[in-house]
């Protein structure tokens, strides 16, 4: 029980090898200032959800882990690579990353399969059976292989999020970053695709999650972050961000989501 | 009570399904609601009844009651009224083919039906593989020596004798060809992220537009000479053909940037998280859909341009108009105007019909299943 005093922001993570490491990233645009010197270090096998206020640099953040957002200061290695201009290095660390969106992003011209196909053969090089035979293995996982056929616009909003999740595992990423995967979602179909990322999060995958899904974070996550406006407020296990909240406003923010 | 339940359209509710009332279907429901709605439309449709009353009989008359068949000389048409298609089959081979020489127009005979074919296999998406690209190389090196000769036992003809459909043709397809690789290049150098290229792009789709084709034309024609030394002469069918592509290019660019900014940003970002370089995310992702919502201002271009590959005509080469027009100088056929003109439009009218046609079809094809 001596965590429950220092600070959250205080407290070291991770314990093991780090995949991830942040150190003071600040970002701009223009004049606004969204990142606000962002320490971050992430281990193999971490599972950390980014919860705080509309606003308040989530997407921006996991977005920079690979570089969909450039920053303007400080450092971030993501598997041994820093992400600079250098655009053979960003192709290289985008490889090991995958990323789920909020509006899934799949494209509607390429069937399922082909969606999940498409990067392991024209990045990875893989041979298309065997880029094929791996898809259908996801595809099964995320108990969606019987629609590999269809066009993404056939399917409903559960069953495409979960296509962007088994497209993005085709990949074999080392890290998975989702940014509000669910929050687009009808309510019916938010726990389909909750249940696929539980499942990855059993199987040892390094996922950094931007939810609102409390009940998520809870069984799940091994450290949730918040943020308030472009800083990491606070960072602590589940059990003590929920119980014992630090800060002011994470008190704030707490109390509001979870009295609706 | 859940009677909300259905099986196709019949509805197994506790109110029994009626027939909607008879005066809202059938012919005469249709005559009221689309022709005689109002009291104006009622009006219009009436005139519009009259005065096709009044030119579709007149027309149908000249066209084939009065027409005289093929054969009839042309002294007896002209007293006799009534359109005089001896003109078409007398002609047929010079309009056709312009002054390439009368006992060779079996090459560019030929060279129409290499090229239809070469198009032809271009529209099936099954053959849309690599070794198409090698069958069009192929295609068109038969089809330059077809038309040129010189070797393999033929004699050679000179371009300036070309003349005709093959003229127009190879203007236009090779022409659409080579601009088309070359719009696609210009449309993603105007949205590129470097500078230079940006500005490059830009200013040329701007320049160009902001010509009439026909002083594209002109220039090619007179101001190419200047930039090259004296006494090297580039062939007027190049420089016509080269002006053209630049035209096309430009336009065509154009068409295809609309279709790049519908492409929402979430696409280009999930091909770049999923590691692909710049020009896979473009091949396999942006331009496929981008280029599938520019089918219908592309075939708008396609049209255009085959038909204004006419205008070579003012730089003195003889296309399928040029050949008409020169038809109708032969003192004993002149003044069958309406014959030769009716006669080519037709034939413009076939090629652009059917790339209209097809344009729908792809469209069809390529959006089948994949609307959200
Ligand atoms: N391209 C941009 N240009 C300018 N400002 C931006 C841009 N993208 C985001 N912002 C601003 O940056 C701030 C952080 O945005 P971000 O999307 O990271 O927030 P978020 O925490 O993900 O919020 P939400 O929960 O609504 O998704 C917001 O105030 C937003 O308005
Ligand atoms: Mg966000």
């Amino acid at each position: 029980m001596t965590m429950a005093q220092t600070a959250g922001a205080a407290r070291t993570f991770p314990q093991g090898e780090p995949i991830i490491q942040c150190q003071g990233v600040h970002k701009w645009y223009g004049e606004f200032h969204v990142l606000k010197n962002i320490d971050l270090s992430v281990a193999k096998g971490e599972r950390i959800v980014i919860c705080g206020p509309s606003g308040s640099g989530k997407s921006t953040m996991i977005r920079c882990l690979n570089r969909l957002e450039e920053h303007q200061k400080g450092s971030i290695i993501v598997d041994g690579i820093e992400l600079t201009g250098n655009l053979k290095n960003i192709e290289l660390v985008r490889r090991e990353v995958g990323m789920v969106f909020q509006h899934f992003n799949l494209f509607p011209h390429l069937t399922v399969l082909e969606n999940c196909t498409l990067a392991p053969i024209w990045v990875r090089k893989k041979p298309k059976a065997e880029a094929e035979e791996m898809a259908m293995r996801y595809l099964k996982r995320v108990r969606i292989a019987e629609q590999a056929l269809k066009y993404p616009g056939q399917l409903s909003g559960g069953q495409q999020q979960r296509v962007a999740i088994a497209r993005s595992l085709c990949m074999s990423p080392k890290v998975m970053l989702f940014d509000e995967p669910t929050s687009a979602l009808d309510p019916e179909m938010v726990k389909e695709v909750l249940d696929v990322m539980i499942g990855l999060a059993e199987d040892g995958m390094t996922m950094l999650c931007v939810t609102h899904e409390m009940g998520f974070a809870k069984s799940v996550a091994d450290r949730v972050i918040f943020m308030d406006r472009g800083e990491i407020v606070e960072q602590n296990t589940p059990n003590e961000f929920f119980n014992s909240p630090q800060s002011e406003r994470t008190k704030l923010f707490l109390s509001q989501i979870l009295n609706h | 009570m859940t009677d909300n339940v259905h099986t196709g359209n019949v509805h197994t509710g506790s109110i029994p399904d009626e027939r909607p009332p008879a005066n809202t279907v059938g012919p005469v429901a249709w005559l009221r609601n689309n022709l005689f709605n109002t009291w104006y439309n009622a009006l219009l449709t009436i005139l519009i009844a009259w005065l096709l009353f009044k030119a579709i009989p007149p027309l149908l008359d000249w066209l084939i009651f009065s027409a005289n068949s093929f054969g009839t000389p042309p002294q007896v048409c002209r007293q006799e009224g009534g359109a005089c298609w001896t003109f078409v089959s007398e002609k047929l081979r010079f309009v056709m083919f312009g002054t390439f020489p009368y006992d060779e127009q079996w090459r560019p005979l030929i060279t129409i039906v290499i090229i239809i074919a070469l198009v032809l296999a271009s529209c099936d998406r099954r053959f849309w593989k690599p070794w198409l690209g090698l069958l069009w190389i192929a295609g068109l090196t038969a089809v330059g020596v077809l038309m040129w000769g010189g070797v393999l036992g033929l004699t050679y003809v000179e371009n300036t004798l070309w003349g005709g459909l093959p003229l127009t043709l190879m203007l236009s397809v090779v022409g659409l060809s080579v601009a088309f690789p070359a719009s696609v290049l210009l449309a993603l150098g105007r949205r590129s992220q470097l500078p230079a290229i940006r500005v490059i792009s830009v200013t040329y789709i701007e320049l160009i537009r902001g010509v009439p084709l026909i002083s594209l034309l002109f220039m090619a024609s007179v101001m190419f000479p200047l930039f090259l030394p004296t006494g090297v002469n580039f062939d007027k069918l190049l420089r016509a053909q080269i002006a053209f592509i630049m035209f096309a290019a430009a336009y065509m660019a154009e068409a295809i940037r609309g279709g790049l900014q519908a492409i929402p940003k979430g696409q280009y970002e999930a091909a770049d998280a999923l590691g692909l370089n710049y020009w896979q995310a473009m091949g396999k992702i942006i331009l496929p859909q981008a280029l599938a919502i520019s089918i219908p201002p592309l075939v708008n271009t396609f049209i255009s341009f085959f038909k204004d590959t006419s205008l070579v005509i003012i730089i003195g080469l003889y296309d399928l108009l040029g050949t008409a027009k020169a038809a109708l100088s032969d003192p004993a056929w002149r003044g069958f105007y309406r014959e030769a003109y009716l006669f080519i439009g037709v034939i413009y009218w076939v090629f652009c019909y059917s790339m209209s046609k097809y344009s729908q079809k792809l469209e069809r094809d390529l959006h089948r299943g994949h609307r959200r």
